[in-house]
């Protein structure tokens, strides 16, 4: 067993150990509402931090508009159970009925992937023609569009189909459907997601990355991340590779954001905007660009740690806090005398994971 | 004051030290956020606070109880948005809930309340979170949310966990729908959207109406269309919609100017009043002068600081509060906020002034008809049980500062009398 | 439809005030300092507390909020950006997002979240005579635009004076970039940092200077955003400062002439897409023209194309 795959198994047993804490804290009751609470939307935002990760971590390109990825699945998947249910008759209210659950789950994720990859592919054209600063504008551009489109469509259900409107039909008074997407209203949702289809579809993420990023692909994607003039000089088609981790990127994101949103009550187009795609780039940054069990670690920590800072008596300092917390950290972790240090420490490791230099070209 | 403004800009000039710096221009809110913190600032707001809740409107109030008595100690949770865009809300209604707390638990009963505030930043999944944190620290009510696309989301959880809701801002239907435990303190968006297009019909005050809105904003929106629907059933001639989004919510040139080309003699604004007061200014310097009609959202336009009011002049509005009532309940409200925090009460301070009397008159009405009631250590759903059958009695009646005999149906929704009012020099006048 | 332009070009005339301190800062420290925007708030408010509270006249309060602005950006460069200058863009990048977000909440906390409704200085000169129009560097701007405008609304004074703002801004960039030692340091920087070190150059003074140019004019870009849109909230900066990082880059980042046009084409656009499409929100627009510009001319309107050396 060579290190990189030794480090992929690392990471799938972190994630089952990770399930296996909190489901035992689960079962026996021993967690707080607040923590029960927010292990789904964890798990999402660990999804949601390896999605990105692949795009700036691995392909080195710096991606301010990934939220615009996790809206089109959340809104997919809000659309996706609209229609399930207004098509399926069952028994007693959606939580007594796990079946419709999991084909709710099921059937949304992977549509909300597969319109999320479409999304990335269509976007990643032009995007990825562009480098640096101007790749990460156009990304931001990019979130920012989805978030206005969202903002002003309808889309409501009735017996003879979906109706997609830029006004609210639900204003007539003829009208019997049932609203999807309210424009700025968003969606309200039915809650489906558990916290064991979390972990799995992390696990399915986690597989689905670490091998495209131990693959041809990968390697070439690397290449032009770390010297992109030799390796455009190699012909290796890098393009078509990069466009192709962009889309897969785009996709796990899509699924991340079916996941959260199942799991809410309901969802606005406001939720995804500049600053949630922040969000899930600093995960990727503090978590170590590159580094998948950084990406799930950071995620999982960051997102817990201004919902804990509720129950201190800082409240009032919460967000200042976090953002003195978040300063703090990014010039600890790159004092180069304390990188020295850790480089000692840690000197084995380092041959594996990959240089956090490298997001330099971003 | 020369002082405490000296105070402000050194504090500016060492944003850095803000930790230390800020401790003197802002107090009182952590200790709101602190139930047991604030068991002893409220303890020393009492004794000067005895005297003035006396001769306010709680006449009734100090009682020695013969029916049965209320005692115990009940947990209230509130959330809404401290921080981030739509800050100025949230922290209005912990004001107004904060004193209501304390006068409540200055009026010498054995009942007690304790308010833990958390902050949502205005967004659905942290505002699950904070129910969730309220939940483990034994809250037995919620007092929110503030704004509507959390309080729906909320209301969601709060719905299958059987906690008691009162919102006192969250306006759309959406927040009440389906959920027998979410009660509504303010009009609903469609009656407030609706009952401004009569208004406007019956007093025959435009011929031709514009209307400017917010089409990234839930509450704004909802209105807007409920305003629609109602204006063409009664044939109001609407010459012009124009949107904004909060992204966009500085130039309002072309919205104004496409009213001004209509030739719209009246703009009607479902829309906050921070946005309204740049559109008020921006037709001003364009000498374009139609009425403005605006809704609950609009109040709070006259204390915004530095503003300058005759901007406003003629400006009509529905609103359920206004600062300048003459009635000693909101004489008193006002001068405490004063007080306490250096502004003038808007309507979302007022709505999160009556929410804690509203619950608290609820309890005391069922401990009237039942014998007495303690609600120290009771779960959060006998509570909601207690609390929906009082709501939801034709008998309990509330006089609040935003409304004289509030009383809610079976949707949670309030039934109260808008008032329309008109911005006359500078004040509210009663239209 | 002129009256759109006219318009366009008063919102478009404020991010290219606030570009210029983007583009000034991104071309040499090479950052992206997204702190900018709120840097622009702090002046907003330092000027605001200092003639509504303290009575200052409009010029005083704006070289205070300046003075304010320099010592805060300096401040934060040399404690959060210089321990820095070795590592990846993305951590200085996250940095100055924890830079935002301590901005905006202390401001929070200090002003509280409440609107300060802004005085309009572009009336001073008429409302109070000669002392303002002579004591205020705007207010002589003002003055000086009465001769050709006295028939100008309030509004489109405000435009004419922003222009005039930036206009000399601009001029003076460029002679101080083109002329001075310093000017031709910070080029130095901006083209090669590595040889500009063994040139003799002191990158870090350089850089700090820098900053504190670019906050100087985050605090006129402050007076002048809250003049013309008069509400004054611990956010004020944000969506103001995104925008305006997306007209630098638009006029090519790094081009002080750049900066300016990019910033009033991307008002004109704003403003021509909202009378066009009203119930359409006109961010998609100015985005998407944003995404095609960069597609056509990756570098921007004006921007540089850096040949690459292998």
């Amino acid at each position: 067993m060579n290190n990189k795959s030794k480090n992929a198994f690392l990471n799938y047993g972190l994630v089952i150990v990770f399930f296996v804490v909190f489901q035992a804290l689960l079962s026996t009751g021993n967690i707080s509402s607040l923590l029960k609470g927010l292990l789904v939307p964890m798990t999402a935002y660990m999804i949601l931090a390896i999605s990105l990760n692949l795009v700036v971590g691995i392909s080195g390109e710096l991606s301010l508009g990934h939220a615009g990825f996790m809206s089109i699945g959340a809104f997919t998947a809000a659309f996706v159970e609209g229609v399930i249910l207004n098509n399926i008759k069952m028994e007693g209210p959606l939580s007594k009925n796990l079946g419709v659950q999991i084909l709710i789950f099921v059937i949304s994720v992977i549509v909300a992937a597969v319109f999320a990859a479409i999304a990335g592919f269509l976007i990643g054209i032009p995007v990825l023609r562009l480098n640096g600063d101007y790749l990460a504008i156009v990304t931001l551009a990019f979130g920012e569009i989805i978030k206005n489109i969202f903002n002003c469509i309808y889309i409501s259900i009735d017996e003879t189909g979906v109706h997609i409107s830029d006004k609210n039909p639900s204003l007539d008074a003829s009208f019997a459907g049932k609203m999807i997407l309210e424009g700025p209203q968003g969606s309200v949702i039915k809650k489906v997601s558990i916290f064991a289809a979390g972990i799995i579809l992390l696990l399915l993420v986690l597989i689905i990355v670490q091998n495209l990023v131990n693959s041809k692909a990968g390697r070439a994607i690397m290449a032009m991340r770390d010297n992109r003039i030799a390796a455009e000089s190699s012909g290796l088609p890098i393009k078509k590779y990069k466009l192709m981790a962009f889309t897969i990127s785009a996709a796990i994101a899509g699924a991340g954001g079916a996941l959260f949103a199942l799991n809410s009550t309901g969802i606005t187009p406001k939720q995804f905007d500049f600053n949630a795609s922040i969000l899930i780039l600093v995960f990727v940054v503090l978590g170590g660009i590159g580094n998948m069990t950084g990406s799930m670690i950071a995620a999982a920590l960051l997102y817990i740690l201004p919902e804990m800072l509720r129950e201190l008596d800082v409240q009032k300092y919460r967000m200042l806090i976090y953002a003195v917390l978040l300063i703090a950290v990014m010039l600890i972790t790159n004092n180069e005398k304390i990188r020295a240090l850790a480089g000692r420490v840690f000197k084995k490791k380092d041959k594996v994971s990959v240089k956090p230099e490298a997001g330099k070209e971003a | 004051m020369k002082k405490r403004v000296l105070g402000m800009l050194l504090a500016g000039v060492m944003a850095v030290s803000a930790f230390t710096a800020c401790g003197n221009t802002e107090s009182g809110s952590t200790a709101a956020a602190n139930p047991d913190a604030g068991e002893t600032e409220e303890a020393a707001a009492e004794t000067e606070e005895v005297t003035e809740t006396e001769e306010g409107e709680e006449a009734e109030a100090p009682e020695t109880s013969e029916g049965g008595a209320l005692t115990g100690t009940l947990n209230v949770g509130c959330i809404g948005p401290m921080t981030g865009g739509a800050a100025i809300y949230g922290n209005a209604v912990q004001n107004g809930a904060k004193i209501a707390v304390d006068e409540i638990n200055a009026l010498g009963s054995d009942f007690q309340m304790t308010l833990n505030v958390q902050d949502d930043e205005h967004d659905a999944q942290k505002s699950v979170n904070c129910y969730n944190t309220l939940k483990d620290s034994d809250t037995q009510v919620i007092v929110g949310t503030v704004t509507t696309a959390p309080c729906i989301a909320v209301g969601e959880e709060a719905y299958n966990d059987r906690m008691f809701m009162l919102t006192p801002s969250a306006s759309s239907t959406d927040v009440t729908a389906d959920k027998d435990n979410v009660f509504q303190l303010c009009f609903a968006d469609p009656n407030q959207g609706s009952a401004s297009a009569q208004y406007i019909y019956d007093n025959q005050l435009a011929t031709k109406v514009a209307v400017i809105y917010n089409n990234a904003d839930a509450y704004s929106s909802g209105i807007y269309q409920t305003f629609k629907a109602k204006a063409d059933e009664l044939g109001l001639d609407i010459v012009s919609e124009t949107t904004f989004t909060d992204d966009t919510a500085n130039d309002f040139s072309v919205q104004v100017g496409q009213a001004k080309d209509a030739g719209a003699d009246l703009i009607f604004l479902p829309i906050y009043y921070t946005p309204a007061s740049l559109i008020l200014g921006q037709a001003y310097d364009m000498g374009y002068t139609p009425k403005f009609f605006g809704v609950d959202g609009m109040d709070g336009i006259l204390t915004l600081e530095g503003f300058d009011t005759s901007k406003a002049e003629g400006v009509i509005l529905l609103t359920p509060f206004s600062a300048d009532a003459e009635d000693a309940a909101t004489q008193s409200f006002v001068g405490k906020y004063n007080d306490q925090f250096g502004e003038t009460p808007s309507q979302f301070a007022a709505d999160g002034y009556d929410c804690p009397y509203a619950i608290y008159k609820a309890l005391k009405f069922y401990a009237d008809k039942n014998g007495g009631l303690d609600v120290t250590g009771m779960s959060y759903d006998e509570i909601c049980e207690i609390l929906i059958s009082v709501f939801t009695d034709p008998d309990f009646s509330v006089d609040g500062i935003t409304g004289q005999g509030m009383v809610w149906d079976a949707n949670g929704e309030v039934n109260k009398a808008p008032k329309a009012v008109v911005i006359t020099n500078g004040v509210y006048v009663g239209m | 439809m002129l009256t759109n332009l006219f318009n366009g070009i008063g919102l478009g005339s404020v991010y290219a005030i606030i570009a210029l301190g983007y583009t000034m800062v991104y071309g040499i420290a090479k950052m992206l300092n997204f702190a900018h925007g709120d840097v622009i708030m702090v002046g907003g408010y330092a000027s605001y507390c200092t003639m509504m509270y303290l009575g200052w006249p409009p010029a005083a309060a704006l070289l205070f909020s300046m003075a304010i602005c320099t010592v805060l950006g300096v401040l934060v460069e040399r404690l959060a950006y210089k321990p820095l200058r070795n590592a990846s863009n993305l951590a200085v990048l996250i940095t100055a997002i924890g830079v935002s977000y301590f901005l905006q909440n202390a401001a929070l906390l200090i002003w509280s979240s409440n609107p300060k409704v802004f005085p309009n200085i572009f009336n001073m000169p008429f409302f109070q005579g000669v002392t303002a129009s002579a004591a205020s560097v705007s207010a002589d701007a003002a003055a000086a635009d009465t001769a050709s405008s006295g028939v100008f609304s309030v509004k489109q004074r405000g435009t004419l004076i922003t222009i005039v703002v930036n206009l000399i801004i601009m001029a003076g960039l460029t002679l101080f970039t083109s002329k001075t030692k310093m000017g031709k340091a910070m080029r130095a920087v901006s083209e090669d940092r590595g040889a500009a070190t063994l040139m003799g150059i002191n990158v870090n003074r350089t850089i700090s200077m820098t900053f504190a140019i670019g906050s100087g004019l985050a605090a006129i870009a402050g007076v002048l955003l809250c003049a013309t849109y008069p509400n004054l909230v611990p956010t004020t900066g944000s969506m103001p400062g995104i925008k305006a990082f997306v007209a630098a880059v638009f006029g090519g980042i790094g081009s002080i002439p750049g900066a300016m046009i990019g910033g009033i084409l991307l008002g004109v656009i704003e403003i021509t897409a909202r009378a066009l499409v009203p119930t359409v929100p006109s961010d998609i627009f100015v985005f998407a023209v944003l995404i095609i510009v960069l597609l056509v001319k990756p570098s921007g309107l004006f921007g540089k194309t850096v040949r690459e050396k292998v």
